[in-house]
């Protein structure tokens, strides 16, 4: 064993070792099939050419499908993804189980302070972030300037549900197919309870009290419910019960609704003339709040890329999520396709731009509504949960799905909204219990 | 005057006949025409029969999109394959049951139909457990595998019953002729077991093509089929019905294709009465 | 009169699938079986525990269980019934002479080959939805009120799409099954001087006797699985409407990752298909003899 030969096993050990840095890394992305993801894909040569080491394997899958593989892939520490998309449902539960890898080191430029307060709170936990977001959103009113003015009412710019449902009346014309007010009916804790949920706080309600039982036997659920059952039989369209988001967003489009109350980046696709006949005559207003009550809906969705904690390649997935989420990317967009395509509510440093605020006329009102949400009290009450038009509990989606029903039925007009309160807060309580929230 | 009788009554149910197959036809003509048609068009209230701007930008998208190709290729092999795979295991199964019945063959045969009651969403989660520690997620022989056994208790449920359709005199007068057993197989028995095998098979890659709870959950990108392919295309927020139409036609035009060749055999093979 | 030697030799022939099926079945039943005693949820590991039956009574007291269970029956029978009659009408119907016999043919067995999630969608936007969809403008051209389908008839209309993707499969196992009728029977039967009807009842029913079989067994099969066209359409609702048992599964345990509630629910399933297999076996299992 003499020293040459010695230096050269270290120099063969150090190659070695530096081998596989230099090797082409590839990440497995799972993502969901909406516009500004699929923008995302075809933009990647720009990341490809900087990070020439890096490939790129897209996995694009339906959003039920998507959550449910990437959920089971996390928890059982499979690896098959490297990068993942998720809501600000998933984020908070899975970071506590250290399912997600914290971003804290990510490079200088990605300015994390610049991300929207609100935003970057309902993905943080203790003060760190474990996703990135990629475009966020939150609810508002849109509705018709032209039918609004026929029917001689008006929609102020933070109107309360009192005025909502006035007009939503006096525009409402069945057999002229127009219908005053469209909104959610599918039943699934992300479809009719999405929405149901920010309209309950906005009246002042919430999901459960301190004590976790259920608060559908509160006069404000009542309000809610009652309300939200007599609007849609007096002015909503017909086949309600199954309508989700995309079917409202036809329904408006084609010009038959006179109002329509969802998630902001609606505003993208009804003021787009290629699709919508409507397109020059949108206005748009704050989520309607009950009189007295400071709430207005608390609705905030983000989609994000987070890395698994499992994941070999950790290094070159931040490096990826840092592009992707970052003021250069959003150039990038913006060069490409106008300013109107930018991935739109995570960053502040976008809506100060006046060109952004030129080409989306709808801006500012996003960013007014996201910033007003309080992710750590969604509800007016005290709470013993985070949430937004969710409670941030894993058992949501079953419990929020099985509550839907029970929903969609009374406006299918199957049961009053008594019936549908109280079928709620057993079946609720039960699984309450079951998950060991109720002692 | 006979004829004038056949011919009338031959054009009446020709009408009859292809008014109904049209209706039946209906929601997939719609769909391939929803393929031509723009997101906004395909929405539109009255819905458009023929008459709007007939554009090929959904396919266009579709095809730069995603990895047509692959996925398609997947879908032959996993199709093929659990098919031929299972055909291997089951011909000789069905043909012992058939021609060699024991006491017990009936219960055998019921409790295999038995082994297809577990409802999927019931043993998702384990199998997706068993299949990681096993590495075989994403990859197209696990799910090969899978479907095979899937379809097992049907292939040879269905080979069984055309396989007592032969008429044992023949098998009997072939064994009288002195035949050993393999010349029986091969001589006797397969050319009109042909038939029924052809139609099983046939039948058992179009169930395999379009089955989607266990290709959606068990494979990523390697190993994705052509049903992953249209799942990809639903949007939670968004239209995309114009685009999901161009990628479903797409996807069922391959085997539209082939049921339209293979017809003859299809239709021929699956004798429940007399073979002559 | 089979020989000993023919005996072993079947049974070796048998063994691979048996073994593969025992397999196939034991190991995930097995796991099944073992996680519905386990309170196993994915969102929560390193808290399994042995609980006992608490997955089953929890399961079985759900308040939509017992309707889930008269919806999958009626859904099945639903099918079935539509799906026999439609498909031997049908298979008589292209058994005639006519022009084109293979273009219909194909275009009737088109709709098995659509991936039914596709189908449910086009079914749900383009023809069901009163507004927009084309059901819905037809009964107003009729000057009548258009039918909210999956609202007031939401378990009818599940049965409606499923139904056409199933005719198809049984109008050919059907019509090749009347192929195979012997013609001269009929004729002599014809000549005989018995009516159409008689014909029908007598000759061609008892001959479709095994093609009715398997074509119930098979698609019981498959229909007691049915999912994707409940959660496109309605997910499960409006309230339990259309919540079949395996739907029930999959919101109630799939859907918040709780392995042992969704095990238990699997194992019941099993059980109930078991016996809905036997009741079946008993009353037609006759004709495959």
């Amino acid at each position: 064993m003499n020293t040459t030969f010695r230096s050269l096993l270290g120099a063969c050990a150090v190659s070695a070792l530096a081998l596989p840095v230099a090797a082409e890394t590839t990440l497995t992305i799972a993502t969901v099939n909406n516009g500004d993801m699929i923008r995302m894909q075809k933009l990647t040569d720009a990341f490809t050419s900087a990070h020439p080491d890096i490939k790129l394997q897209w996995v694009t899958l339906e959003e039920n499908i998507l959550r449910q593989r990437v959920t089971t892939d996390i928890a059982t520490k499979g690896g098959q993804y490297d990068v993942v998309t998720v809501g600000n449902y998933e984020v908070p539960i899975w970071a506590k189980q250290n399912w997600l890898l914290p971003l804290n080191d990510l490079p200088a430029d990605y300015d994390a302070d610049d991300l929207v307060p609100a935003v970057r709170k309902a993905l943080s936990v203790d003060g760190t972030l474990y996703a990135a977001p990629f475009y966020a959103e939150s609810a508002m009113v849109m509705y018709r300037k032209d039918l609004v003015e026929k029917a001689g009412v008006t929609i102020p710019e933070s109107p309360t549900w009192t005025q909502i449902f006035t007009a939503a009346k006096a525009m409402t014309d069945k057999s002229g197919e127009v219908y005053g007010i469209c909104l959610r009916g599918k039943a699934g804790w992300g479809e009719n309870m999405a929405f149901l949920t920010a309209m309950a706080n906005s009246y002042g309600a919430s999901w459960f009290g301190m004590d976790w039982k259920p608060q559908f036997d509160q006069p404000e659920w009542k309000a809610t419910l009652s309300d939200y059952v007599q609007v849609m039989a007096e002015s909503g369209p017909p086949g309600a019960s199954t309508n989700g988001f995309n079917e409202n967003l036809a329904l408006f489009q084609q010009g038959k609704c006179g109002i329509w109350i969802d998630a902001t980046v609606a505003a993208g696709f009804v003021t787009d003339p290629k699709e919508s006949k409507v397109a020059d005559q949108v206005g748009f207003a704050q989520f309607p709040n009950k009189e007295g009550v400071d709430n207005h809906g608390n609705w905030l969705w983000s989609w994000n890329l987070g890395i698994p904690a499992s994941t070999k390649k950790a290094e070159a997935a931040k490096e990826f999520v840092a592009w992707a989420t970052s003021k250069g990317y959003t150039d990038l967009v913006a060069s490409k396709e106008g300013w109107r395509a930018a991935p739109p509510g995570t960053r502040t440093s976008l809506y100060e731009n006046p060109e952004y605020q030129k080409d989306a006329p709808f801006a500012q009102l996003t960013l007014t509504s996201i910033n007003a949400v309080t992710p750590d009290h969604p509800s007016v009450k005290e709470t013993p949960y985070t949430g937004a038009q969710f409670v941030s509990i894993p058992e949501f989606q079953a419990i929020g799905t099985a509550v839907g029903q029970q929903f969609s039925a009374a406006i299918a007009g199957q049961m009053k909204p008594d019936q549908a309160l109280t079928s709620a807060q057993q079946l609720t309580t039960r699984e309450m219990t079951r998950a060991g929230y109720i002692k | 005057m006979a004829r004038n009788v056949t011919n009338t009554r031959k054009w009446v149910f020709t009408i009859l006949a292809w008014g109904v197959a049209l209706i039946i036809f209906f929601p997939i003509l719609w769909t391939i025409l929803t393929s031509f048609k723009s997101e906004a068009d395909a929405v539109a209230t009255p819905p458009k029969l023929l008459f709007f701007n007939w554009t090929l930008e959904n396919y266009h998208e579709v095809q730069a999109r995603s990895d047509y190709f692959g996925h398609f290729l997947n879908s032959v092999i996993i199709s093929l394959g659990s098919t031929a795979l299972g055909l291997l295991i089951a011909i000789p199964a069905a043909w012992a049951m058939a021609f060699q019945p024991g006491k017990r063959t009936k219960d055998v045969l019921m409790w295999m139909l038995s082994t297809k009651m577990m409802p999927a969403v019931g043993v998702l989660i384990p199998i997706y457990i068993l299949f990681q520690r096993l590495g075989l997620l994403d990859s197209r022989i696990g799910v090969l595998c899978v479907l095979m056994l899937m379809n097992l208790p049907i292939i040879i449920w269905m080979l069984y019953t055309y396989f007592r359709e032969i008429p044992g005199e023949i098998l009997e007068a072939s064994r009288m002729d002195g035949a050993s057993l393999w010349n029986e197989i091969l001589y006797v028995l397969t050319p009109m077991a042909i038939p029924g095998i052809a139609s099983t098979m046939l039948l058992n890659i179009i169930l395999a093509w379009n089955e989607a709870f266990w290709t959606l959950n068990l494979t990523t990108s390697q190993a994705a089929p052509l049903t992953t392919f249209i799942a990809s295309y639903s949007s939670p927020e968004g239209l995309f019905y114009a685009k999901l139409s161009a990628a479903s036609t797409m996807a069922i035009a391959p085997i539209l294709i082939m049921g339209w060749f293979s017809q003859k055999q299809l239709v021929r093979g699956l004798t429940f009465g007399a073979v002559k | 009169m089979a020989t000993q030697h023919q005996r072993s030799l079947a049974r070796l022939m048998v063994a691979p699938s048996v073994g593969l099926l025992l397999l196939w079945m034991i190991v995930p039943l097995g796991m099944t079986l073992w996680f519905s005693f386990q309170r196993y949820n994915l969102l929560m590991p390193g808290m399994v525990e042995f609980t006992g039956f608490d997955n089953y009574r929890y399961f079985l007291s759900d308040p939509g269980f017992w309707i889930s269970l008269k919806n999958t029956l009626i859904m099945v029978a639903g099918i079935l019934a539509i799906t026999v009659l439609g498909g031997t009408a049908l298979a008589i119907l292209i058994d005639q002479p006519i022009f084109g016999q293979g273009y219909v043919r194909i275009l009737m067995i088109a709709p098995f080959f659509i991936m039914p999630t596709v189908s449910a969608l086009v079914w749900k936007n383009m023809f069901m939805n009163p507004v927009n969809g084309l059901l819905g403008q037809v009964s107003r051209a009729f000057g009548l009120q258009p039918v909210d389908w999956l609202a007031q008839y939401p378990l009818f209309s599940i049965v409606l799409i499923v139904s056409w993707q199933w005719l198809p499969f049984a109008t050919l196992i059907f019509l090749t099954s009347l192929q195979s009728l012997d013609r001269e029977q009929v004729e002599a039967a014809e000549m005989d001087g018995a009516g159409v009807w008689a014909r029908f009842t007598n000759l061609t029913i008892p001959h479709m006797g095994r093609a009715i079989t398997v074509v119930v067994l098979i698609e019981t099969i498959f229909l007691l699985s049915v999912f994707a066209e409940i959660l496109v359409t309605t997910n499960g609702g409006p309230g339990y409407q259309t919540t079949t048992l395996t739907y029930l599964v999959y919101t109630q345990a799939l859907l918040q990752f709780d392995v042992g509630g969704a095990s238990a629910g699997g194992i019941v399933a099993v059980i109930l298909a078991n016996i809905v297999a036997f009741f079946l076996m008993r009353m037609i299992g006759k004709t495959l003899d």
